[in-house]
């Protein structure tokens, strides 16, 4: 084994749950650390972004639509959950598409859904919003605070404060942007970067792939998922993801703003546009006091550091977002010990 | 009385899950209500009336949809509430039926759960010999909701309580979370074209099979909400004991497991409606598990280390602490 600890961040946060509730970690040799990435939609969405949804949902005939793991999630002053007791309209779905029918039933209503994800969700939001114009369907629009894995990966391995020495890459993800899009941050930042699948033997594959290249100095991309994961990935998939969206600069909790991390409309899908519609103002937003959401985010601490954990943050009363969703890491660590 | 509820306070729906901030409501309650039988807060209490040991229970049933593949509020009612008397190692006899109607609610559908009651009743041989039906206003209830209570008579020589013992194994009579699962689906439309059929039976006629096989059985739970982890947190805390269990060795059929998987869903904490726990001592194990049939799983034991926690042995060999359910599980993003 090699003297100086090894870190291995797992990207993704099904990759965290997965490794958390087999117990991977209590299984590996000393020196290896695997750190928690910001791989988790629910974690890395903006307390602005929040403020700005609830803000929204609060507002005359409007229907707030969501995935659930949202539905915890603290802004600044309130969650979705809270501003549902306080009688926002607020509906869970299963998919984008269950929101365009809510659309299609209330007429009357303006149907907004919070759209959150990497690229693994952003194209089936995508193919609603093209549903959405073929069936001219007036009342639904889509918060996009959609975000993409590969700069967000480049800004964790251009950061000098955080030590990486190779990266698990999101499984799912993977499937649409194919391993191609890690070539930048393997090549520039000179980081193994290996696609991982979810079960127990792909991760441990994972973490063997890693480790035998960075002892043997190299920073090749693998793919140890390739019952799912192409070079190339879904062409498909991003074509359509790209004639909806186009690339912006986005802000991520914890890390701050991304150049080119994220997604927003199009000109001529710009009557989607939920942002367009209401127009809302929020002021600057500040992390809740002694949260350190943001440096586990970034794999600087562990949610073990963190003198809230467990204490006054848990999954019942979360105080930052990584205990709010059931992949975040501090839920993980939570859950799961 | 003592102020023990905080009256600024609201009830939440985490407050009705199964889970840890259930078990605290349910702790004040207990609290202002003390009594030897209450206080042992098993499925059923056991009522000493002159010489003869009487089982007694209680439960609402309040599910929507009302009709779910593998079942219906009506048999579920029936299900239910014979199966908490059953856990105390009792013969349930006979069960009341109430019921809280919305204004508005179809007839034909009331004859449906009837006649549905009354084919779960026949299956499980108990009668129902009192009842009651309110009716409210349209808004006061979701549709219709059931309350059963169950009495039958303990014969078991042993005691089934809520405490396990050292040198126990655990027994498991079948696949988990299919109920849960089974519901969710059926609940929120999700579209999934599956086989995926609640397991809500009665559990009666396999239960007395058991108390038959074994002398020694200290513990009999059917872990419905909260799911198995939370039901073994229960029984880990109440016996003052610590509980391993073995993921490998747990039923779970390949569609509920993938569900779960697309979901995020811990199947660990996912409702039963047809399932138990039996803590017997290890020397009786074979013959309760043959009792129960070729669905019985040894899925663990109690343990001396680690009391009033459950440990679960992973499938690669690690191990990893199993929490009481904490918050309701909510589907995930990707």
């Amino acid at each position: 084994m090699p003297c100086k600890p090894l870190y291995i961040m797992e990207v993704c946060g099904t990759h965290t749950m997965a490794i958390a509730r087999s117990g991977i970690k209590r299984l590996l040799p000393k020196g290896i650390e695997l750190i928690s990435g910001p791989g988790c939609p629910v974690c890395v969405t903006d307390q602005g972004d929040i403020d700005r949804a609830v803000k929204i949902a609060s507002m005359k005939d409007v229907i707030m639509t969501t995935f659930g793991d949202m539905m915890r999630v603290p802004g600044t002053k309130s969650s979705f959950m809270d501003a549902k007791t306080n009688g926002s309209d607020i509906r869970v779905v299963y998919s984008c598409l269950d929101a365009l029918n809510i659309a299609k039933e209330n007429p009357k209503k303006k149907i907004v859904f919070m759209g959150v994800g990497f690229e693994t969700t952003s194209p089936t939001i995508a193919v609603t919003i093209l549903q959405a114009n073929k069936d001219g369907i007036k009342n639904f629009f889509v918060l996009s605070n959609f975000k993409l894995i590969p700069p967000a990966l480049i800004a964790l391995a251009g950061s000098k404060e955080i030590k990486i020495n190779g990266f698990m890459c999101p499984g799912h993800v993977s499937v649409i942007i194919g391993s191609d899009a890690y070539k930048d941050v393997s090549k520039r930042f000179k980081r193994p970067c290996v696609i991982t699948g979810f079960d127990d033997d792909d991760i441990i594959g994972g973490i063997k792939r890693l480790i035998e290249q960075i002892k043997s100095n190299t920073y090749k991309v693998e793919i140890e998922y390739k019952r799912a994961v192409k070079k190339s990935g879904n062409a498909k998939a991003r074509r359509i993801l790209y004639s909806v969206f186009q690339i912006r600069d986005s802000q991520w909790r914890g890390l701050g703003n991304i150049k080119k991390s994220g997604l927003k409309f199009k000109k001529q899908y710009k009557c989607f546009d939920a942002e367009e519609e209401f127009k809302v103002k929020i002021p600057k937003t500040k992390p809740p006091k002694g949260c350190i959401c943001g440096k586990v985010l970034q794999g600087i601490k562990k949610p073990s550091d963190c003198r809230l954990f467990k204490k006054v943050c848990t999954p019942r009363k979360p105080i930052g977002p990584c205990m709010v969703s059931s992949e975040g890491a501090c839920a993980a660590y939570y859950r799961y010990g | 009385m003592r102020r023990i509820i905080d009256m600024d306070k609201k009830i939440t729906l985490a407050h009705g899950n199964g889970g840890s901030l259930m078990h605290e409501l349910i702790e004040v309650l207990r609290l202002s209500l003390s009594n030897n039988i209450l206080n042992e807060l098993a499925d059923a209490a056991e009522l000493h009336i002159r010489k003869n040991r009487i089982a007694f229970s209680t439960d609402s049933y309040v599910i929507k949809p009302l009709f779910f593949p593998g079942g219906d509020i009506g048999k579920l009612s029936v299900c239910g509430t014979v199966n908490d008397v059953s856990m105390k190692g009792a013969v349930p006899l006979f069960i009341s039926l109430s019921f809280i109607i919305e204004e508005g609610f179809e007839m034909v559908n009331l004859e449906k759960i009837v006649q549905s009651i009354k084919k779960a009743a026949n299956k499980a041989k108990v009668q129902v010999v009192t009842g009651d039906i309110k009716v409210v206003e349209k808004g006061a209830a979701d549709k219709i909701f059931i309350n059963t209570a169950g009495i039958g008579v303990i014969d078991y020589p042993g005691r089934v309580g809520a405490k396990a013992k050292p040198n126990d194994v655990i027994i498991i009579n079948g696949t988990i979370a299919d109920h849960g699962i089974a519901i969710l689906n059926a609940r929120e439309n999700l579209k999934f074209k599956s086989s995926i059929k609640s397991d809500c039976c009665n559990l009666n006629f396999v239960i007395k099979k058991c108390l038959r096989a074994s002398k020694n059985i200290h513990v009999m739970r059917d872990p419905t909400r909260g799911g198995l982890a939370t039901a073994l947190n229960e029984i880990a805390s109440a016996s003052n004991l610590g509980i391993e269990i073995y993921e490998k060795d747990i039923p779970i059929k390949p569609a509920v497991r993938n569900l779960c998987d697309v979901l995020g869903f811990d199947p660990l904490y996912v409702a039963n409606e047809g399932k138990f726990i039996c803590f017997v001592n290890k020397k009786d194990a074979k013959k309760v598990k043959k009792a129960i049939g070729p669905s019985a799983q040894i899925i663990g034991k109690v343990i001396s280390a680690h009391k009033k926690e459950v440990y679960l042995k992973t499938k690669i060999a690690s191990s990893r602490i199993l929490t009481m359910l904490e918050t309701d599980q909510l589907p995930r993003i990707c």
